[in-house]
């Protein structure tokens, strides 16, 4: 360390006739003719190309963005609509369907009952006209019941006294168990 | 070994004009690249023009709207009619401070002449656009309102100096800073070749100067963009004055 320094010490006591490089005048005008063309060079560089163009990038990407915003904010919007529409369209199809199902329904309810009534009325006069026939049936059966009874009576009656029976009375007594 | 060494200005082709040594030096090596490096990245960078930018487009971009901001908040959106000078001034000095961080490269702005001719540059801007646009309203920059008549004339010689001494503190800050940093990173990397030379006892301790060089670079990488941060803030605060004076 201290080597070190004696070193720099020393290295400095050797040109102390130069002067400290950043006083010494006789460079001065070549640095400032320099820097002069330098900045100058590098100002007209970054006023004329360099920073327009800068701009200009970040004005079309201002403006990208913004357009790309409003145009997803429109199909945002489209899109919300098309959801209503959707939703309404869906909405009107139920309804009428429920509506379409309701009436049918109705429609088809009305038509069984008529169906329904038309048969039964139907079934009612065949019933009636199946309940004639077995009444007719019945009281031509019964006429011959009489008859046969008469008959048997009367053979009955002839077979115990021997002499015919007499018809009226049989007729009238038959007349008188059947009330 | 010699820390001053590197300031030196050796002419590389010597060239005189009028009278005058305009030679071509290593400062002016490093003035143009410095023009370079500024110009691959905002000019090659944003050659593309592309609305998704790649790297160097963002550097480009990232250092316009740094420089955009910084001279909207502190001049205002009248200030950004010089918006050019002011964002050639920052990445010229950021430029000069950054390259001259590099091993045996030349650092610019370690030249009072160079500090003192950008302040100037900007005080010469900062008057001539406060007298066009104010006229003899210009030297309210001098007259604070509000102040005791018996107080006003110290207030005005203050202002006066503060104004004159503007030019000198612009400069000699960035030329300090920047001087210092390079002297303190030469001393340092001195004191490990001297360390290594002495012999094997201080070959151990060698390395501690270097471990310091080694942070003191980060510190003067941060004092390189900061001192230009400065540098250009405070021209747009002049720059300010000239546009709104009369606080």
């Amino acid at each position: 360390m201290a080597e070190g320094t004696a070193q720099t010490t020393a290295s400095q006591a050797q040109p102390a006739q130069q002067q400290f490089p950043p006083f010494d005048t006789t460079n001065f005008a070549s640095l400032l003719i320099w820097l002069a063309l330098t900045f100058g060079l590098l100002y007209w560089l970054m006023s004329r190309i360099a920073l327009p163009r800068v701009a200009g990038i970040l004005e079309a990407r201002h403006h990208k963005i913004n357009t790309d915003v409003l145009a997803a904010h429109a199909k945002r919007k489209e899109a919300d609509q098309a959801a209503t529409d959707y939703q309404k369209t869906l909405d009107n199809a139920r309804t009428d369907a429920q509506a379409l199902a309701q009436e049918t329904q109705t429609r088809l309810a009305a038509e069984a009952d008529a169906k329904r009534h038309t048969l039964e009325a139907e079934l009612g006069a065949q019933l009636a006209a199946a309940e004639k026939q077995i009444e007719e049936t019945k009281a031509k059966a019964m006429a011959n019941v009489d008859q046969i009874a008469q008959e048997t009576a009367a053979a009955i009656v002839e077979h115990i006294t021997g002499k015919p029976a007499d018809a009226a009375a049989i007729a009238g007594a038959i007349a008188k168990l059947k009330a | 070994m010699d820390p001053i060494h590197q300031f030196t200005v050796e002419p590389f082709v010597p060239v005189h004009l009028f009278g005058l040594d305009v030679s071509f030096t290593n400062a002016s090596l490093f003035m143009i690249l410095v023009v370079a490096l500024v110009s691959i990245v905002m000019l090659i960078g944003t050659s593309q023009r592309s609305i998704v930018p790649g790297r160097l487009q963002s550097a480009a971009e990232m250092s316009y709207e740094f420089v955009a901001s910084t001279v909207r908040m502190t001049a205002g959106n009248e200030g950004m009619k010089f918006f050019p000078l002011i964002f050639t001034i920052f990445m010229f000095v950021l430029a000069c401070n950054l390259l001259g961080l590099l091993p045996f490269s030349f650092s610019i702005t370690s030249q009072i002449v160079i500090t003192f001719a950008l302040a100037i540059g900007i005080i010469l801007v900062v008057i001539a656009v406060g007298v066009s646009r104010h006229g003899l309203h210009f030297l309210k920059l001098f007259v604070p309102s509000g102040v005791t008549i018996w107080l006003l004339p110290f207030i005005v010689v203050i202002e006066v100096i503060s104004f004159l001494i503007r030019p000198v503190t612009l400069s000699v800050r960035l030329f300090a800073n920047m001087l210092a940093g390079h002297i303190t990173l030469k001393v340092m990397a001195g004191f490990v070749a001297a360390l290594l030379g002495a012999g094997a006892a201080t070959w151990i301790v060698a390395p501690l100067p270097f471990l310091a060089n080694v942070v003191l670079l980060g510190f003067e990488l941060f004092v390189a963009v900061l001192q230009a941060y400065i540098f250009t803030i405070l021209s747009c605060v002049y720059l300010n004055d000239a546009i709104h004076p009369g606080h």
